[in-house]
This record gives structure tokens, C-alpha cells and sequence, in this order.
């Protein structure tokens, strides 16, 4: 770690004391999969909505020899997430990377990457709204009473109303599942394409919302059952295209308009999986289109 | 002393207060980091063996226990020594280094650290409530080996099933915790630098 980092912030930003209180509730979101843990968020050098939680998750975690990816919306090119990484390089001296597979810690905003996680690996969600029940019902006091009785009869009144509206189950990101049996929790607003990657994932799963002050996690190997019913199953839902660039079929593309004439194009939001995809293509001199 | 700028005579005094000042971390934020991305990994994967070395406090308290207090417990978490560990040299280090206040109350613990037996039933403890789970006393325990082989764990974090070697007699009070789900304390099992962890989510079985 270079001496500019030492001399001018403690490691990784948060002071000690902080840092113990984020880590405590951490361990306590890993011991109660689903369960949100209160804590005392800090402010940032950085705006409610762009990722308090999610930064004050990875500070508390983050060891000097971790190397670290942030996406946004699955891109790491994004505003967001380069001010995130280069926030980690200032004050915590990390190495950093674009390569899913190369990262010990991810932070991400609104996707799981399409590259498949492994044991030692971290993923950090940023969390808007942490509670699921919120549109709902507006009132803590009674969201908190309906998790300690499992009462989510409500949770499934809104996906019964989408069918009998939509002739579907309409909801298509931040899609409410059960974590471990036991309490439905919000997985961020990812798209459903990304829920079934939560279900007994290999990776240490962390949730962090600093406005709404809460922490949960989804230890590695844990049952995360999107919510559904018998007749109207779960389904991971994607565009009907092929990336425009790399081919793909089988990954989560984002719409791009492309002129002012009605004119658009498919893409891959993982700009990391689409890169190494295109490679690959031409190395074996395949063609996207 | 006689001045202001005297400095202590260093041949005089080596006895307990000077083991109450040192073993701490020698890069707090850096050592503090490693010791808590350990915990974090051996609480999201139970039955995982992981190394605490980084600080060391007065015996009984092992290398890995004192390394985790140090890690997790500040003046915000009043903590239960039970008998077995509530040596004066002990006291006194974790009063230098933690500032946790000492409580008799185990109901009020944040964290107790002791052997199992000093510590007594564990639903003397904080479970947290219906609302609030989380606020559940983390239990810190010296076991006398540990290896993954014995009592038969599987939950969340355990991809099929894994072993740890805690004394079959704890099994009844092990079992008791877990099916308070989501409510119970959490285990860590400290022995010399190793330390592994439970917590409630783990279902214990005869090995």
C-alpha cells in the first residue's frame, strides 16, 4: 500500500470505530439469512443513491490485498462505478479489476454478473429499498411485526393482482424471494433474469443500504426460493435478442436506442462477459451478427 | 516521579500491568481488517477452520479469542467474562485494549467469552426478540481441539454437509439454539490460533 494512502485516510476510509459497528451487524445479517440488521450509517463523500451502503459494506470487509471490480447496472464503464473503484484505490491502497473471475471483492449495482461466482469471492449489493414490504404497507412498525410472524400473505396479494392484471407476474426486477425458508427479502432492484443466480450461490452475498440504514446477507449455499405460484411459476425473464456485439443468447441484454428514427440495438449489460465473449470470437473467427 | 519529562524506569514494575498493555494489534486498521474478513468467512461457511493471530491477550484467553474480541468488541458492547476467564490480568487487558464495559448480566451481553462450562446454559443469554433477532449475544468459547471430524453440520454456508469437533454432550443445547431460528446466539469456537464459528442457522447432528 503506498505511504499517500496511509498518510491521508485511515484504511479503507471508515474510522475503527465504524468499522466494528458495520462488522458486527454484518455477521449477525450472515447468522439470519434475509434478515435485515439495523445500523448506524455513516454519512459518505458521496450522495444517498450512489452506493453509501454498498461502500460502507465493502470498507468494513475489505482486506489491502483484495482486488476490486464495481458494475453498474453490469458495466463497469459507468459513472458510478469508476468513482466507487477509485474511491477503494485512494483510500484503501486495493488493486482493481474489470475481470469478474479476477475479483476477490464485487461491488455491484443492479445486476449479478453473467460470469459465474466462486467460493472465495464477495459480491456487495447496493440497496435502495431494503424492505420489500414497503410499497405495501409504509409503516415499519408493522412490516417488522409482519416479518417476525413470516406473515407475507400481502407479498403475494401484489404478484396474485399482477396476474389478474397483466395476465402475468408483471414485476421484473427486485423481485421479493425467501431466503433459507424463512424471511422474504428484496435482492436490490436486480433484474428476475438475475434471482436464480442468488439460490445457492457459492459466493458470500452482502447487502447494504445506507439511507434506509440496514444490512443483510445471503451466506454462500443458501436456499433463495423466488416467491410464485404452482400455476404461474417463477421465470427468469430476458429479451428476446442476441447481444448485437458478442452473440449472445443466453445473457441479460440491455435496449440501446441507437437515432432518433425508431432505431435500436441489443446489448450485453455485463460489459465484461460481452468483452471476453468478443474475443473469443475472434480468436476463433466467429461472427457476431 | 519527580519531573515532568522522567521517564519510568524500565528495570522497575515488569509484572502484570505491562502484559494488560501489550498483545494488541500492531497495525489496527490493517491487522483488524484481516482478523474480521476471517470471522466474516468462518461465520458465512460454519465448520470452516480459520487462523486468528494477530493479537494476545493473558491466558486463558487464546490467541484466536483474543484476536476476535479485539476485532469485534468496543465500549458499545458489554461483555460477559465467565468465571473461567475472569482473571484480573484479563480484565485489565481488556480494559486497555477494548474499553467494553464488563457486565454480570449475561441477558445483556453483546459478547461472553469464557469455557463452556463456566458459561453456563446458553438460554441465560440474550436470543434476541420476534422483531429484533439480531440482538443476540455472540458467544466466544476455548474448545480443546478443533478439527472437522465429530458432530455433523448443515445449513446455510455448508454446500452438502461438514463436521466439527465439538464434545457430543453440547449437542442438547446446540440443537435447543437452533430451533429458535430465526431467533439464538452464535457460537465461536477459539483454540489456540484456529477459530471456527455457529451460528444459529446450523443444524447440529450426532456425527
Amino acid at each position: 500500500m503506498s505511504t499517500l494512502v496511509r498518510e491521508h485516510y485511515n484504511f479503507a476510509y471508515l474510522d475503527e470505530h465504524t468499522k466494528r459497528m458495520i462488522r458486527r451487524a454484518l455477521l449477525k445479517g450472515v447468522a439470519i439469512p434475509g434478515y435485515q440488521v439495523p445500523f448506524a450509517s455513516r454519512e459518505m463523500p458521496m450522495p444517498y443513491g450512489w452506493g453509501t451502503g454498498g461502500v460502507q459494506v465493502s470498507a468494513a470487509c475489505m482486506v489491502p490485498d483484495d482486488r476490486v471490480k464495481v458494475i453498474d447496472q453490469g458495466a463497469d464503464d459507468t459513472t458510478n462505478a469508476i468513482s466507487i473503484r477509485k474511491f477503494f484505490e485512494r483510500t484503501a491502497g486495493v488493486a482493481l479489476t474489470e475481470r469478474t473471475a479476477e475479483a476477490t471483492l464485487i461491488q455491484t449495482r443492479h445486476r449479478i454478473p453473467e460470469h459465474p461466482l466462486s467460493e472465495g469471492q464477495i459480491l456487495v449489493y447496493q440497496v435502495p429499498i431494503p424492505e420489500p414490504l414497503r410499497f405495501l404497507e409504509p409503516r415499519e412498525t408493522e412490516t417488522r411485526k409482519m416479518h417476525a410472524l413470516s406473515e407475507y400473505g400481502l407479498m403475494h396479494v401484489k404478484l396474485y393482482e399482477d396476474i389478474s392484471q397483466h395476465g402475468e407476474i408483471a414485476t421484473s426486477y427486485a423481485y421479493p424471494a425467501e431466503v433459507n425458508g424463512r424471511h422474504v427479502f428484496d435482492p436490490s432492484p436486480i433484474p428476475k433474469f438475475d434471482n436464480p443466480k442468488l439460490d445457492n450461490a457459492p459466493a458470500l452475498q452482502l447487502f447494504g443500504a445506507g439511507r434506509e440504514q440496514r444490512i443483510y446477507a445471503v451466506p454462500p449455499y443458501t436456499r433463495v426460493r423466488s416467491l410464485d405460484f404452482e400455476d404461474y411459476p417463477f421465470v427468469a425473464a430476458r429479451a428476446e435478442h442476441q447481444c448485437a456485439l458478442c452473440g449472445a443468447l443466453h445473457t441479460y441484454l440491455d435496449e440501446v436506442i441507437i437515432d432518433d428514427e425508431g432505431g435500436r440495438m441489443f446489448v450485453c449489460s455485463d460489459t465484461d462477459y460481452c468483452n471476453e465473449r468478443q474475443q473469443a470470437n475472434q480468436e476463433t473467427g466467429n461472427d457476431a451478427g | 516521579m519527580s519531573g515532568p519529562l522522567s521517564a519510568p524506569n524500565p528495570t522497575t514494575q515488569p509484572t502484570a500491568s505491562s502484559e494488560a498493555l501489550s498483545g494488541g494489534f500492531a497495525d489496527a486498521s490493517i491487522d483488524s481488517a484481516y482478523a474480521f474478513r476471517t470471522l466474516l468467512d468462518v461465520m458465512a461457511r460454519p465448520g470452516l477452520i480459520g487462523r486468528l493471530a494477530a493479537a494476545k491477550a493473558p491466558a486463558p484467553a487464546s490467541v484466536s479469542m483474543a484476536t476476535a474480541l479485539l476485532t469485534l468488541c468496543d465500549s458499545t458492547t458489554p461483555l460477559f467474562l465467565a468465571a473461567s476467564h475472569a482473571t484480573p490480568a484479563l480484565k485489565d487487558w481488556i480494559a486497555f485494549h477494548l474499553g467494553a464495559p464488563l457486565t454480570n448480566n449475561p441477558a445483556e451481553a453483546v459478547f461472553a467469552a469464557g469455557s463452556w462450562d463456566s458459561l453456563g446454559e446458553v438460554g441465560r443469554f440474550a436470543l434476541g426478540s420476534d422483531d429484533y433477532p439480531d440482538r443476540s449475544t455472540t458467544l466466544l468459547i476455548e474448545t480443546e481441539h478443533l478439527m472437522n471430524e465429530g458432530l455433523r453440520l448443515t445449513g446455510p454456508g455448508i454446500a452438502t454437509s461438514t463436521a466439527l469437533s465439538l464434545p457430543q454432550h453440547w449437542l442438547p443445547a446446540l440443537q435447543a439454539n437452533h430451533r429458535l431460528y430465526p431467533q439464538g446466539v452464535d457460537f465461536f469456537f477459539c483454540f489456540g490460533e484456529a477459530i471456527a464459528a455457529l451460528p444459529r442457522s446450523t443444524l447440529v447432528e450426532a456425527g
